[in-house]
């Protein structure tokens, strides 16, 4: 049966992983290839990396950080930041990325979701975003663009769905609520996406525990989580939060 | 030399990455010439078969690697490059793919709350005579089109309600649904041992 995966998210500025809350006050945590491997060597099912400063730096991802990667762990890798268009995709891929992630940009121009998927199949296309709680859109929860600088009035359920439609593989819901607090997923509005898709769903932003993981993959229905500052800090290592899962009967990868 | 085929179906970085970390120095070649040279094959892809299937018929692919999928030489096809070995795929309103091996690829059914595609690591159970795969390993797999359980089934896995082929032998020949050059170590030692496996004789009729 399908294993529920545990992703570690890098978020690389200069070069150099980072942490930051709600993407403020960032910290040096070490090089990402570094990282990659002891990540990979510890359990992580996949990897998540975002090139954060790319967009503002209004530059491509950084192609030699993911080529580094790829020559480096043999688990599937995503990269999100710094991705413009489909060409920006393929130099991704073709230094090894499995999927690439899209999420501002997606906002802005959602036909490049459908672009994407044309020229590499659904399963390389990552939806990133990032729901606020709002009470300006059904669903209650609104997207934001921009690192959560800017509203946008859609809705986070409709978004979803059209992207779902459009070709999306895959959708990350990075609650910005949550993120950085650690205090658990947001559960609320990760289970109504999950519920409302038929593609995988990866729950993003406020893991403090390994119960939380548990929270996201019972009651949010949730395929996969991000696991970040928690990991990160060194407070816990995937391993041990895989163990607990597994006790608590979650279908998880245990030997690597 | 090990050859990568070639023929616009997706990505071969990470194929060729990973059996350089098992060892071999792997050539992407594209003409059916220099995949006739080839010791060993492997067979990637990713994506649609339709486009596969043409993308092969337009370089003269198609026989080339036919021919060697059934030549006894060490053969490894990935993913789409499993499937499209059949006879025939549902995708893209149905395509007429290689024929080589015998059985239908079709799409994961809706409505059984496991989500489409397969993304991730699924546990197998397995009875291949060679040993590439065993019971209860872990592997990573990407798709929404499945191999039905048929005579070459070696290994399988269950997701959204089937027991499906998750690899597939015929002689020297040896395909997987799941991708061993993202699967870790596991797929790290089935590379090796690939790399590894002689060459047999051509197979001799039989299904399989």
């Amino acid at each position: 049966m399908l294993k529920k995966r545990i992703i570690p998210c890098l978020d690389v500025r200069n070069g150099r992983v980072t942490k930051g809350v709600k993407f403020k006050n960032n910290i040096d945590l070490g090089d990402p290839v570094e990282m990659a491997v002891r990540y990979s060597d510890g359990g992580a099912d996949e990897l998540v990396f975002y090139d954060i400063t790319a967009s503002a730096e209004r530059r491509p991802i950084d192609i030699g950080m993911v080529a580094a990667v790829a020559e480096s762990v043999r688990i599937p890798f995503a990269v999100g930041g710094g991705i413009g268009c489909v060409a920006d995709m393929e130099r991704a891929i073709l230094a090894g990325a499995e999927k690439v992630s899209v999420n501002s940009l997606a906002v802005r121009n959602p036909s490049i979701i459908a672009e994407g998927a044309r020229a590499f199949g659904s399963q390389c296309i990552v939806l990133g975003m990032d729901p606020v709680k709002s009470g300006k859109t059904p669903s209650g929860y609104e997207i934001t663009t921009r690192g959560f600088r800017e509203a946008t009035g859609i809705d986070a359920i409709e978004w979803a769905k059209r992207a779902e439609g459009l070709g999306a593989g895959e959708i990350v819901v990075n609650s910005v609520d949550a993120d950085g607090t650690r205090a658990g997923f947001e559960l609320e509005i990760t289970g109504a996406i999950a519920r409302s898709v038929g593609v995988p769903v990866v729950a993003s932003g406020g893991a403090g525990k390994p119960a939380d993981f548990a929270e996201a993959f019972r009651e949010a229905s949730a395929d996969a989580a991000i696991v970040a500052g928690m990991i990160h800090s060194g407070e816990w290592t995937i391993a041990q939060i895989k163990k607990e899962l597994a006790e608590a009967g979650i279908p998880v990868r245990t030997t690597w | 030399m090990t050859a990568i085929v070639d023929y616009k179906a997706g990505n071969l970085t990470s194929v060729k990455l990973a059996l350089a970390a098992a060892g071999a120095e792997a050539e992407i070649v594209r003409d059916p010439a220099a995949l006739r040279r080839a010791e060993r094959i492997v067979f990637p892809g990713v994506g649609a078969a339709a486009s596969a299937m043409e993308n092969l018929r337009a370089g003269g692919l198609d026989s080339a690697v036919r021919e060697a999928a059934l030549s006894g030489k060490p053969f490894l096809g990935i993913c789409l490059g499993m499937q499209i070995l059949f006879g025939r795929s549902e995708e893209d309103g149905g395509v007429d793919c290689l024929g080589i091996l015998p059985g239908r690829v079709r799409r994961f059914p809706d409505g059984t709350g496991d989500k489409i595609p397969q993304i991730g690591w699924n546990d197998i159970t397995a009875d291949d005579p060679q040993g590439f795969v065993k019971t209860s390993e872990e592997y990573y797999f990407v798709h929404s089109y499945y191999v039905e359980k048929n005579p070459c089934t070696v290994a399988t896995a269950f997701h959204a309600g089937v027991e499906f082929s998750a690899a597939v032998r015929k002689g020297a020949l040896f395909a997987t649904q799941f991708h061993p050059e993202k699967s870790g170590k596991l797929g790290l030692s089935l590379l090796r041992a690939f790399l590894a496996a002689p060459a047999g004789d051509p197979p001799r009729g039989g299904q399989c």
